[in-house]
């Protein structure tokens, strides 16, 4: 393990676990608190597949309703415990990236729209009314009997822990600095000898990965819960945003990101998203016009080594 | 049964011609996604309902208006907007996200100002009696909004194949540099079709009231979806081949509404997905795939 890989550990991870795990005794909402650790790990995510290999996932939430979902079916219907459970809605979020990946040969826009429909198509199978046995459809699913809102919580700061880590690692190794040689020019990078199509396929299991763990804590911290709950597109949105604002392939940018703008979403009120709404879409302009690195690319200019 | 959804399906083809023809045409010029589409079509349903119900206008003559307004609109928002993205390492993703927020804005804005709530014309307004087209009865309002939207695309085809500035635009079609290189004012022509891209989609949106049922400030992300399956069933990058694209889209629809009904919904986005996979030039269309 480098210096730079503990320096990273020290200055990103163990003060944003640390204030996940200390403030819960401090500031009393929980759920608030909560989702700022499902938006800093799905903007991680976003990070592992967008930061480092640049597909754009505009249907990320497919992931985390699949881990949601997968999460559900195992409680409901073979009784399973949380944690087992969990281990269900993980794998049913890798499955569906396992049958997305084809979708990894679309370039750019192409693939960004694919993945949108793709999250559509899955939102859409769940919430039939002609699969109402299965997965109660669109009237939603209550998981009452393994609500664990302590636990839960602690479940997601391991889950976040442990997504830090893998991007601190991805940061500072050879298989993350493959992933942006891929990035960069991919016929370069596999004529010096990178696996192209396994680098970003283990990219793309990874991202799905986080984002079905923490759609699985999500479904077992809410316990009741509607399709278009865990299907929103807001989350993809949100994560993209976060990510984006604060700077991919960086470990600090999507931190900053999450803490900044969702800070700033939850000071402006949730009751008229409508003016969250206005001023992300316009800062997402702005953004792209101006500083399309993010914020972190503003001390990168200047030499500093951001985390 | 099947000849009705498959006569009822080609009129509603001719209206996502129109719907997703816009947005190939800004593609087709500019190589960047316009993913604020279906916010613009949302802005000219807003327009029709307005003009209707304030000032009693008809939705045809709204055509007219939202037309010359909406070219108005997008020159300048194509000088606001486009030559800093192109400028950019990968305009065309950053265009998605450009867009996006911008779709965010506009959704925002209508919402602060009308309120979330759907609104709705009167089918009436565009005749009452149905009509008979090949043996089967269709309401008129859909056989006037499909009547219009093949106008609107010949007007497209002619502006396109019979004039000077149409013979530009397809030059920088076919490659941007060479037309610049060529003494082209590939800006201004850029520009123009910019405007066109969403007088198109502004015309689309006059008709949504009728086709579509109802509409509201949150439209646009369905629209862009549907309208990302005509043109990519079509050929992304070829406004022509979008009517294909509209015609197959429009009947595929009827079938499943009329066979499996309840699974109608997933139709859009699983055309969408198998065409890019199998196919993903489109129906009439060059190569995309990266790798």
């Amino acid at each position: 393990m480098s210096a730079k890989f503990l320096r990273h550990i020290m200055l990103v991870l163990v003060p944003v676990v640390g204030a996940a795990l200390v403030l819960p005794h401090v500031y009393s909402n929980q759920l608030l608190l909560f989702n700022f650790l499902v938006y800093l790990v799905l903007a991680q995510g976003v990070n592992v597949i967008y930061g480092f290999t640049g597909y754009l996932p505009f249907g990320f939430v497919g992931f985390f309703g699949a881990g949601a979902y997968g999460f559900a079916l195992a409680v409901m219907h073979l009784h399973a415990p949380p944690l087992v459970g969990m281990l269900f809605g993980a794998a049913a979020a890798v499955l569906l990236g396992v049958v997305l990946t084809p979708l990894l040969r679309l370039s750019g826009a192409y693939f960004a729209i694919a993945n949108l429909a793709a999250a559509l198509a899955a939102y859409q199978v769940i919430s039939n009314p002609s699969l109402e046995s299965l997965t109660k459809g669109p009237y939603g699913v209550s998981l009452s009997g393994v609500f664990d809102p302590q636990l839960s919580y602690h479940v997601g700061v391991l889950i976040l822990a442990a997504t830090l880590l893998l991007v601190i690692y991805l940061r500072n190794s050879r298989f993350g600095l493959s992933l942006q040689a891929i990035k960069d020019d991919p016929i370069s990078a596999s004529m010096a000898g990178v696996a192209v199509v396994r680098g970003r396929t283990v990219a793309w299991l990874l991202s799905a990965l986080i984002a079905g763990l923490i759609g699985s804590d999500f479904a077992w911290f809410v316990s009741v819960f509607y399709p278009e709950t865990v299907f929103s597109a807001e989350f993809s949105v949100f994560a993209l945003v976060f990510a984006l604002f604060g700077g991919v392939a960086t470990v600090t940018g999507p931190v900053l990101g999450v803490l900044l703008l969702y800070g700033l979403y939850n000071a402006i009120g949730i009751s008229t998203p409508q003016y969250f709404q206005l001023i992300y879409g316009a800062l997402i302009m702005l953004l792209v016009l101006f500083l399309p690195n993010g914020l972190t690319s503003l001390l990168q200019r200047r030499g500093v080594d951001v985390p | 049964m099947l000849t009705y959804s498959i006569t009822a399906g080609l009129v509603f083809g001719l209206y996502f011609c129109l719907v997703g023809l816009g947005l190939n045409l800004v593609f087709g010029v500019m190589r960047i996604v316009n993913l604020a589409h279906g916010d613009f079509l949302m802005l000219g349903a807003f327009s029709a309902f307005w003009l209707y119900s304030l000032l009693h206008i008809h939705p045809i003559a709204t055509v007219l208006i939202v037309t010359v307004g909406f070219i108005a609109l997008g020159i300048p928002l194509y000088y606001l907007l486009v030559p800093r993205l192109l400028k950019a390492k990968d305009p065309e993703m950053l265009s998605i996200i450009l867009f996006f927020g911008f779709s965010q804005v506009i959704e925002a804005i209508t919402t602060i100002s009308f309120g979330p709530s759907d609104r709705s014309i009167p089918g009436r307004v565009l005749g009452t009696a149905p009509m008979h087209v090949l043996g089967q009865s269709l309401p008129s309002a859909w056989i006037v909004s499909g009547a219009v939207s093949a106008v609107a695309v010949g007007c497209l085809y002619l502006y396109l194949y019979r004039t000077r500035l149409g013979r530009l635009t397809r030059a920088v079609m076919v490659h941007r540099d060479e037309a610049l290189a060529t003494g082209i004012d590939v800006n201004r022509v850029s520009a123009i079709a910019f405007g066109v891209g969403l007088a198109l989609a502004a015309v689309g949106g006059v008709f949504a009231p009728f086709m579509l049922g109802s509409f509201g400030p949150a439209m646009g992300v369905d629209i862009n979806i549907q309208s990302f399956a005509v043109i990519v069933i079509g050929s992304l990058g070829s406004p022509m081949g979008t009517v294909l694209g509209g015609l197959i889209y429009g009947v595929s629809e009827m079938l499943m509404q009329t066979y499996f009904s309840s699974w109608a919904g997933l139709l859009p986005y699983v055309l969408l997905i198998l065409i890019l996979l199998i196919r993903p030039s489109g129906l009439l269309g060059k190569k995309v795939r990266s790798a």
